[in-house]
C-alpha cells in the first residue's frame, strides 16, 4: 500500500458546545479516493474544512500530505484544492482576472500566467465568457470556473464538497476529467449521490452526527447500508 | 502549473492589493461612502456649530474627527468586503504567508484615506476653514501620512477580528475608537497651528514623534498576531 495521503486519529472538532467531528479516524492511501456519505448535520463538510486547513481540530491526530495539522497548515496549503459549495471566487471579477489572480498566488511564473490562464478556461468552456464579470455567471458556469479555480495550481490533494451540483449533465462531462477518476489524484468527495460516491471511490466513510459509522473498502459498502445513514 | 514557488509576502500583497484597487475601481463602494459622509458631515458642522469659518483647534479637531468616523466606515468593510466578494477563504487555502494579507489591507486602507484627506481638505477649504492656503500647510502632509499608517494598521486589526461576527458593526466602531484616541489627539494637535488664522510650524516635532512610536506599537503588534487573528 502507498503512503498514506491522510491520516487521521480521533479527529475532534465543536463549534461551541456542538459536536461537529468526534473520534474519526481514518486513512486514505495517496492516489486513492474517499467517499464520505451522512446525512445533513453529520460532519462532512466540517470534515472538508479540518482537512483543508480552514478550521483546526480541536483534539486527535491528523497528517496531511505529510504533515501534522494545523501546526505545520502552510507546509500542505497550496497542495490541496477545494471545490465546495460556495465557488470562492470575486464576483467583480472576470472569470479571467480571477484565475490570473489565483496563479499569482500559487506561484505561476509571470510569462506563463496568459498562457495557463487561456488554457484553463478552454478545458472547462469558458473561453468564450472570460472576460465578462463573473457576477454575470449562472450557476453551473460558477461551478466550472470554481474547479478552474481549485485545479489550476494542480493540487495533489482535492477535496469535493457536491462536485456535481449545479452542473448539467453536458457540463458534468467537462469537468469528469478533471474531478473524476482519471485526474490520477488524492481525492475525498463528499456526496448524497450514493450511486456516484460508490462508483467513485476507493474507500467509504460514514458519518453520522460527527461520529464514524464506518470506514471500509467501497467494495464492501452496498448503497442500502449507505442509504441507512440518511434515516 | 510548473516551476512555481509561492511568492513572497510584499509579492503577493501587491497582488491583492492590485486587486482590491481593481475591485474598488469598479465598483466605487468606499470611496463613494467615505466622500459623501465627509462632505455631508461637513455640512452637519456649519450648521451645529453656527460659523462660516474655523481655525486653530476647532478646526482641527473637526478635520480629524470627521475623518475618524469616515474611517470607520472603511474599515467596517475591509475584510468583509474579500468575504461577500467570494474569495476570502481561497485567500487563506493558497500557500502566501498571512501577513501579506495584512500588508495589502494596511495598504488599502492607507491609500484609501490619503485619497479622502485630499478631498476632504479641498472640502474643508471651500466649506468651512477659515485660514487661506499657505505654505505651513504642506506640513500636513507628515502628520496625515503618519496618522494614516496608525489607522490603517489599528483598522486592519479590528477588521479581521470583527470579520465574523454578526455585530461588525457595532464592534468596529466600539474597538477602533478608544485606540484611535491617542491618534487622533496627537493629529490635531500638530494640526492645530497648521489651522491658525496665521498658520506656523510649531511643536510639530513632538507630535509626529508621538504618532510614529504609535505606529511601530501597532504595526509590530500587528505582524505578531495577524495570522493567529485570520486563523479559525
Amino acid at each position: 500500500m502507498s503512503e498514506a495521503a491522510i491520516k487521521a486519529e480521533g479527529l475532534t472538532r465543536h463549534y461551541g458546545e456542538r459536536v461537529a467531528l468526534e473520534d474519526v479516524s481514518f486513512e486514505l492511501p495517496a492516489g486513492s479516493t474517499l467517499a464520505v456519505f451522512g446525512a445533513n448535520g453529520a460532519g462532512k463538510t466540517t470534515l472538508l474544512r479540518v482537512l483543508c486547513t480552514l478550521l483546526r481540530p480541536h483534539d486527535g491526530g491528523l497528517q496531511v500530505l505529510g504533515h501534522d495539522l494545523p501546526r505545520e497548515a502552510h507546509a500542505v496549503r497550496g497542495r490541496i484544492g477545494l471545490l465546495g459549495h460556495d465557488p470562492l471566487v470575486y464576483r467583480d471579477l472576470t472569470a479571467r482576472e480571477n484565475l490570473s489572480f489565483t496563479a499569482r498566488l500559487y506561484g505561476e511564473p509571470k510569462q506563463q500566467i496568459a498562457q495557463t490562464v487561456d488554457a484553463m478556461l478552454e478545458r472547462v468552456e469558458l473561453d468564450g465568457r472570460a472576460d465578462e464579470p463573473v457576477r454575470n455567471f449562472s450557476k453551473g458556469m460558477l461551478q466550472r470556473l470554481a474547479a478552474a479555480r481549485a485545479l489550476l495550481p494542480e493540487p495533489e490533494l482535492l477535496l469535493l464538497d457536491e462536485p456535481r451540483a449545479n452542473l448539467d449533465p453536458g457540463a458534468a462531462l467537462v469537468l469528469d476529467p478533471f474531478i473524476g477518476p482519471a485526474a490520477d489524484r488524492t481525492r475525498v468527495i463528499v456526496t448524497h449521490d450514493v450511486e456516484y460516491g460508490l462508483a467513485q471511490a476507493d474507500l467509504v466513510l460514514g458519518l453520522n452526527l460527527g461520529r464514524a459509522e464506518w470506514f471500509a473498502p467501497a467494495a464492501e459498502v452496498t448503497s442500502d447500508q449507505v442509504r441507512r445513514l440518511y434515516k | 502549473m510548473t516551476g512555481r514557488k509561492p511568492p513572497g509576502v510584499f509579492a503577493a500583497a501587491a497582488t491583492i492589493l492590485r486587486k482590491d484597487l481593481r475591485l474598488e475601481l469598479r465598483t466605487l463602494e468606499t470611496l463613494t461612502a467615505t466622500l459623501i459622509f465627509t462632505t455631508s458631515t461637513f455640512v452637519v458642522f456649519h450648521f451645529a456649530l453656527s460659523r462660516d469659518q474655523l481655525d486653530g483647534d476647532l478646526a482641527a479637531g473637526v478635520f480629524w474627527v470627521t475623518i475618524l468616523f469616515a474611517s470607520a466606515l472603511t474599515i467596517n468593510r475591509l475584510l468583509a468586503n474579500e468575504r461577500s466578494q467570494g474569495g476570502y477563504e481561497a485567500l487563506l487555502l493558497s500557500p502566501i504567508d498571512r501577513n501579506a494579507l495584512l500588508v495589502a489591507k494596511v495598504g488599502f486602507l492607507f491609500l484609501a484615506l490619503t485619497v479622502l484627506e485630499i478631498f476632504a481638505f479641498a472640502a474643508y477649504t471651500l466649506l468651512l476653514l477659515g485660514p487661506g492656503l499657505s505654505t505651513e500647510m504642506l506640513a500636513l502632509i507628515p502628520v496625515c501620512l503618519l496618522a494614516n499608517l496608525g489607522l490603517a494598521t489599528i483598522g486592519t486589526i479590528v477588521s479581521a477580528l470583527a470579520t465574523d461576527s454578526n455585530a461588525r458593526e457595532l464592534l468596529v466602531p466600539l474597538m477602533t475608537l478608544p485606540l484611535f484616541t491617542p491618534l487622533l489627539i496627537a493629529a490635531a494637535e500638530a494640526t492645530t497651528p497648521l489651522l491658525a488664522i496665521e498658520p506656523n510650524v510649531v511643536d510639530l516635532g513632538q507630535w509626529l514623534g508621538m504618532m510614529a512610536l504609535y505606529d511601530a506599537v501597532f504595526v509590530l503588534l500587528a505582524s505578531a498576531i495577524f495570522e493567529y487573528i485570520v486563523e479559525d
